[in-house]
């Protein structure tokens, strides 16, 4: 039978290339905020762009915020993408101070203009990736993947993770580093694009098709 | 090395189903399919692509929905759409069909606080505000409808009303290099950087890498859009980057 991701809609951004991603992958990849749907799904994703505050409002509205922690309950894979991985953390303070899904320690701030002349917010394009300070990628999403490889972020905001153990992967804003992957147990989050970062992207896809058991 | 990586960019004019190229936005040929272009392009290595209607303006609707609805499926790098998009309705759309971002020029001048509320609903990072400059004695004008139409706007500060306004980046196209391949119009771009924090895509002019690799000595670029020299076989886009690697340029691979 063929995997089913759940790509989870609740009305902001471009979805389309993230199921259409899934799909060139030759997986069943269906866009719903439908209860059955989500937790029948092998595998979930959780997208978006925007601000934190309108996404998180979102997210409630459609009444995913306890569908989201019964899927992961269930130990199937989550992804959250951009705006999607900073959701499972605590708190943000984009646009007045705002409560996550907490499902990850630690909070998002806004990527630091002031201390270094020329850096530009909103921080768009190809940005190279490392390992976190302790973390192997063997066995993860980013299984595979050569350190340095390069990955499409739009985003003005990072994580700021609490446990350094669950950074698996950082990245440079001018000289600054910032967490721009984070796993812990079977949820996971990249705030760069894999849908829209081109074949090294498309790897982190399969890889996460591939923890479906 | 530069502090910023450089954008390729590939940019793809439309008209009706076909990818046309003229010089200074007029005398438009048709040089292939947009679809066919945009994957060639992707395989590649570009950075982004971006897909503008050329004569949306004039019929006051666009018809590329459909064509980035197919190019999509199989093209996995950030894509913008442009021309004739006019309402928050439009810009739905867009992004329902599957860009990525939109681009917004003619309404941006007609309709100011649609930048805004396009920011707000769907984030700055999907709003690119076009601007079509031409050289006058002394200034830039900001033109509209593919260069046909002047504002009378001074395009620097437009530039900057604009980054006030809410746009995540903004589209440079000098209409008096475009189409020319003989570089870029270096006092228009520097005036545009030095005076805006949002990142700028350079357009018009493009010829040859060493075009890219002169602008790179006064300007921290972030994007640069190529049209003729790629639709023309004159450079391939990994050529271009690894020209441009050579000479000290921060540019994907």
């Amino acid at each position: 039978m063929n995997k089913k991701i759940a790509v989870l809609d609740y009305g902001i951004g471009n979805v389309r290339s993230q199921l259409n991603a899934l799909k060139y992958l030759g997986v069943e990849a269906i866009l719903t905020a439908d209860q059955k749907e989500i937790l029948n799904a092998d595998a979930v994703i959780l997208p978006g762009v925007g601000a934190f505050k309108h996404g998180m409002e979102n997210l409630e509205k459609h009444g995913l915020t306890p569908l989201i922690k019964e899927f992961i309950a269930t130990g199937r894979p989550f992804l959250g993408i951009c705006l999607g991985m900073q959701l499972l953390f605590e708190e943000s303070d984009e646009f007045g101070n705002s409560n996550g899904l907490g499902l990850i320690k630690g909070k998002i701030r806004k990527l630091d203009t002031e201390n270094e002349i020329g850096l530009k917010l909103p921080h768009i394009g190809w940005t190279g990736i490392e390992p976190g300070p302790q973390k192997d990628w063997t066995g993860t999403i980013l299984n595979g993947i050569a350190p340095g490889t390069s990955y499409y972020f739009v985003h003005s905001y990072a994580a700021i993770p609490a446990e350094q153990s669950e950074i698996l992967a950082t990245s440079q804003f001018g000289n600054q580093s910032f967490c721009c992957a984070v796993e812990k147990d079977n949820i996971f989050g990249t705030q760069f694009h894999p849908e829209k970062s081109g074949e090294m992207g498309l790897e982190i896809l399969k890889n996460l098709i591939e923890k479906i058991k | 090395m530069t502090k910023t990586r450089t954008r390729i960019i590939a940019r793809i004019d439309v008209k009706n189903e076909f990818v046309i190229k003229g010089i200074h936005l007029e005398g438009l040929r048709k040089v292939g399919d947009p679809i066919e272009l945009a994957k060639k392009y992707y395989k590649e290595g570009v950075d982004e692509i971006l897909l503008m209607d050329a004569v949306a303006s004039l019929y006051g609707r666009n018809n590329l929905f459909h064509i980035i609805e197919k190019a999509c499926r199989e093209v996995f790098i950030p894509i913008t759409i442009g021309g004739g998009i006019r309402s928050v309705d439009d810009i739905d759309k867009a992004l329902k069909s599957g860009a990525d971002k939109i681009s917004l020029n003619t309404q941006a001048i007609k309709q100011p606080d649609l930048i805004t509320k396009a920011a707000e609903i769907y984030g700055s990072q999907c709003i690119v505000a076009s601007i079509e400059a031409k050289h006058k004695n002394g200034w830039w004008e900001a033109y509209v409808d593919n260069g046909r139409e002047e504002t009378g706007i001074n395009v620097v500060e437009w530039a900057q009303e604009l980054e006030r306004l809410g746009a995540g980046e903004i589209l440079l196209t000098s209409v008096d290099m475009e189409g020319t391949k003989k570089g870029f119009d270096h006092a228009l771009i520097q005036e545009v950087y030095s005076k805006v924090g949002i990142p700028v895509i350079i357009s018009g002019g493009a010829g040859k890498p060493e075009h890219v690799i002169d602008l790179a000595k006064h300007v921290d670029i972030d994007a640069v859009a190529f049209a003729s020299i790629l639709h023309y076989n004159t450079f391939g886009i990994k050529e271009i980057k690894e020209q441009l690697i050579s000479k000290g340029m921060n540019v994907r691979l």
